[in-house]
């Protein structure tokens, strides 16, 4: 069973991810969580020192951490953004679109799911935090700019 | 129409391949039915009160003869043999088994369709102008923009777990004949005072429990601007729209508590954000999908003369030919609501039938309507007494188009586990009995819709005459609405009073009518003399 | 009683707990009594039914099964308006069965 899934190279954060509302009092902290009621767009003044955002999924079925997701890559963060909580096979690949890359499910996946749902999508039809080719710029010749 | 490059067939083909593995791991039980439900909703496929319902998309109401022959083929062959026309312009089955619906989804590939977003909280079919590129009051073909939207759309990574369904419909035209306003996003292509062509935004219209009529939030979006002004609505949405009520869900409520300007502001926001982030396509793209939706190839210096006189063709001509923009050419309905029938129903040899006829005699093009009819949008006048007979030959040439008789009734509870109340066998009785006494024809237009339940599926808050199924301590009961209108002037339908059982909505439908009778003047329809008049008349003649 | 009723997870055919196993036919449903939501939650575990739920019935003198509501007998026997759909096509009576 994989427990937590890391597409990145350099060293995961030890530290505990604090809440939004405890990192506004303790802004060294490296590491925050983000709750679906939480504006991800106040963590952004403190992006360059941030190296986890975690953001939590307590049911698969509220999608505000996919808009979270990628509001912190449109604005710049380089560090881990990992999905915590009610993370499933079938929302991988769209989790990975919106910007996360890694990812700590409660509930342990088999890894040849996990293989399967990442290589799902030939092709995608929209641009979003990752760095795929949207179908209508290959249409158009258009690389990523 | 749009045909799929080896991009959009990828996309399908890797969608059925999803799906085939999905319904295997709950088969075996690696997926609970709470995990597997958003999954399956997601492909249109609902657990309901009979069977599996799988609802098949027919993005903006548009196919082809190869489409509608492959749509009966599944329903001979993994259904009981005829679908149902809904109305947001898809088709839906009653009796599928979950271990054909991936063989069903791979059927449907083939033939470039799918039941991608039919259902669950993400953005579903887009609907538009069932007469769009055939009639002449459009500003310019909405299909490809709605074609364009439905990509963008398509698998969207943010917004597949919104609060709440979202639909969209597209139109070009001063006459919204797509319910525009009733939607979630409502979009009119517009030219602002240059000339330019651009999207008027209305956001936050839908029917249900709290129906509404969309506000305008925006005037003018550039084209090249489309999908980024989208995106930017959806992900306030998403972000905002409320998740602690399912009834409070839909965009609608967040639009009306945040105020439209409120809303249209925090939109304006986001906007500024993401036309920085490069996610428009170029307007290449919307030139490519365009050229597939040129005009089809016309003759020129065709007649417009058309030989009414054999009575019963001209009835059907009057009640259900709508003009074309090219001379020497027609738009023919077909009405799916034959007198006692079951309203939106075909069976698998009605749409081959209608399939072979639209190759025939409509350069191989048809439409679904929402209000669950046919359309066969360029049919030459020469063709159309020939057309006429074979669909009467059918039961499909019924005269009745926009009067009494062509109800739209949600399915109901003979088939839906939502309902409270039975629609269809209403519809049935209230066809016969105003084709039995002749009085149709005389009512002229009256768009009377039925829904079972207060989810609206019937559309009955925008019925000239609403009928809204309810469960009175386990009886069937209904409630009459008059004065909703889903057109430009868009208006929600007003309860008269107290509900009827089976039979006395069928009487008080008939009291009101009469009370139009008696009252309108000069060529009004039943909505415009109810608007003079108001409720007070007939409220006295139906509860004295 | 209570009788329990759900879905054929393959097929989708609604079916009736006899107290053996899934009927497809009403008239063999089974009084669970307090038993429901044990009886349920083992079944459907065990992927024998899909969302498995109680409803009320009574028993008829002719020994068949009346589902309380009208939702349930619809269920039961399939559309009013498409008898030819139904369990009983050759039955005459079964719309005044269900209503």
């Amino acid at each position: 069973m994989v427990d937590v899934l890391r597409f990145r190279d350099d060293e995961p954060v030890g530290d505990p991810a604090v809440t939004v509302d405890a990192f506004s009092e303790q802004t060294n902290a490296s590491a925050v969580r983000v709750e679906p009621g939480d504006d991800a767009r106040d963590l952004i003044p403190f992006l360059e020192q941030l190296r986890l955002i975690e953001v939590d999924f307590p049911s698969f079925m509220d999608g505000r951490g996919y808009s979270a997701a990628r509001i912190l890559r449109e604005a710049g963060y380089k560090g881990e953004l990992r999905a915590v909580g009610d993370v499933l096979i079938d929302q991988l690949s769209h989790l990975r679109r919106c910007g996360f890359d890694a990812f700590a499910p409660e509930k342990g996946l088999d890894p040849a799911d996990v293989e399967a749902a990442f290589n799902r999508w030939p092709e995608v039809y929209q641009a979003a935090a990752d760095d795929r080719q949207p179908i209508w710029a290959k249409r158009h010749g258009i690389t990523n700019g | 129409m749009y045909r799929y490059d080896q991009y959009d067939q990828a996309m399908v083909d890797a969608r059925v391949a999803e799906f085939r593995d999905q319904t295997r791991r709950r088969i075996e039980g690696k997926l609970s039915e709470d995990q597997f439900k958003p999954l399956r909703l997601q492909n249109g496929l609902y657990l309901q009160l009979h069977a599996y319902m799988l609802r098949v998309a027919v993005p903006y109401g548009t196919l082809n003869s190869a489409q509608m022959h492959v749509l009966a083929d599944i329903a001979d062959k993994y259904d009981r043999g005829y679908g149902h026309f809904t109305t947001r312009q898809n088709i839906q089955y009653n009796w599928i088994k979950l271990e054909d619906a991936p063989d069903i989804l791979a059927d449907l590939a083939k033939v470039e369709m799918h039941a991608i977003q039919t259902s669950g909280n993400c953005i579903r079919n887009i609907s538009s102008d069932q007469f769009a590129g055939a009639t002449a009051d459009e500003i310019i073909d909405p299909r490809p923009y709605a074609e364009l939207l439905r990509q963008w759309s398509s698998f969207h990574p943010e917004f597949l777990a919104l609060p709440r369904k979202f639909k969209i419909a597209v139109i070009a035209s001063d006459t919204d004949r797509a319910a525009m306003k009733l939607h979630d996003i409502g979009i009119r292509l517009v030219k602002n005072d240059a000339g330019e062509l651009g999207a008027a935004f209305y956001v936050g219209g839908g029917m249900g429990r709290t129906p509404m009529v969309a506000p305008l939030i925006r005037d003018f979006v550039p084209l090249d601007q489309l999908i980024t002004y989208s995106e930017a609505c959806l992900r306030v949405y998403n972000r905002y729209g409320r998740r602690d009520n399912k009834y409070k869900a839909r965009i609608k409520i967040l639009v009306h508590e945040l105020g439209k300007d409120e809303y249209a502001r925090q939109v304006e926001e986001e906007f500024a954000h993401l036309l920085t982030q490069n996610i428009e396509p170029p307007l290449a793209e919307l030139e490519r999908i365009a050229a597939h939706f040129t005009d089809p190839a016309f003759e020129t210096g065709l007649s417009d003369d058309l030989d009414l006189s054999d009575p019963d063709f001209a009835l059907w001509v009057e009640r259900n030919c709508a003009a074309h923009k090219q001379p020497g050419y027609i738009i023919a309905n077909i009405s799916l609501k034959p007198v006692g029938g079951i309203p939106g129903d075909a069976s698998a040899a009605q749409i081959h039938l209608m399939a072979d006829l639209a190759k025939a005699y409509s350069f191989d093009e048809l439409r679904v309507t929402h209000a669950q009819n046919i359309v066969l949008p360029h049919v030459k006048k020469a063709d159309l007494y020939t057309l006429w007979q074979k669909l009467e030959a059918a039961d499909l040439g019924t005269a009745n188009i926009d009067t009494i008789e062509d109800i739209i009734a949600c399915p109901g509870l003979d088939y839906c586990s939502l309902a409270n109340a039975r629609s269809i066998p209403v519809a049935q009785k209230i066809s016969k009995r105003f084709a039995e006494t002749g009085k149709s024809d005389t009512l002229g237009e009256l768009k009377l819709k039925i829904s079972g339940c207060i989810n609206a599926c019937g559309h009955h808050h925008a019925g000239h005459i609403g009928i809204l199924g309810v469960d009175r301590k386990g009886v069937e009961n209904y409630q009459l609405l008059l004065g909703g209108c889903e057109g430009d002037d868009t208006s929600l339908g007003t309860i008269t009073g107290p509900g009827f059982d089976e039979n006395g909505i069928v009487g008080a439908v008939e009291k009101a009518t009469d009370v139009y009778l008696a009252n309108r003047q000069d060529g009004e329809r039943f909505l415009d003399t109810y608007r003079r008049i108001g409720m007070a008349p007939f409220k006295e003649a139906l509860y004295g | 009683m209570k009788i329990l009723t759900g879905n054929d997870l393959k097929t989708g055919a609604v079916t009736w707990w006899t107290g053996q196993d899934w009927s497809l036919h009403v008239e063999d449903a089974a009084d669970v009594g307090d038993e429901a939501d044990a009886i349920a939650a083992r079944e459907e575990g065990a992927r024998r039914v899909n969302a498995p739920y109680a409803i009320d019935a009574v028993r008829e003198e002719t020994g068949g099964v009346r589902p309380a509501h009208i939702k349930d007998r619809i269920r039961a026997l399939g559309p009013t308006v498409r008898p030819d759909l139904t369990l009983k096509p050759a039955d005459p009576e079964v719309g005044n069965w269900v209503i």
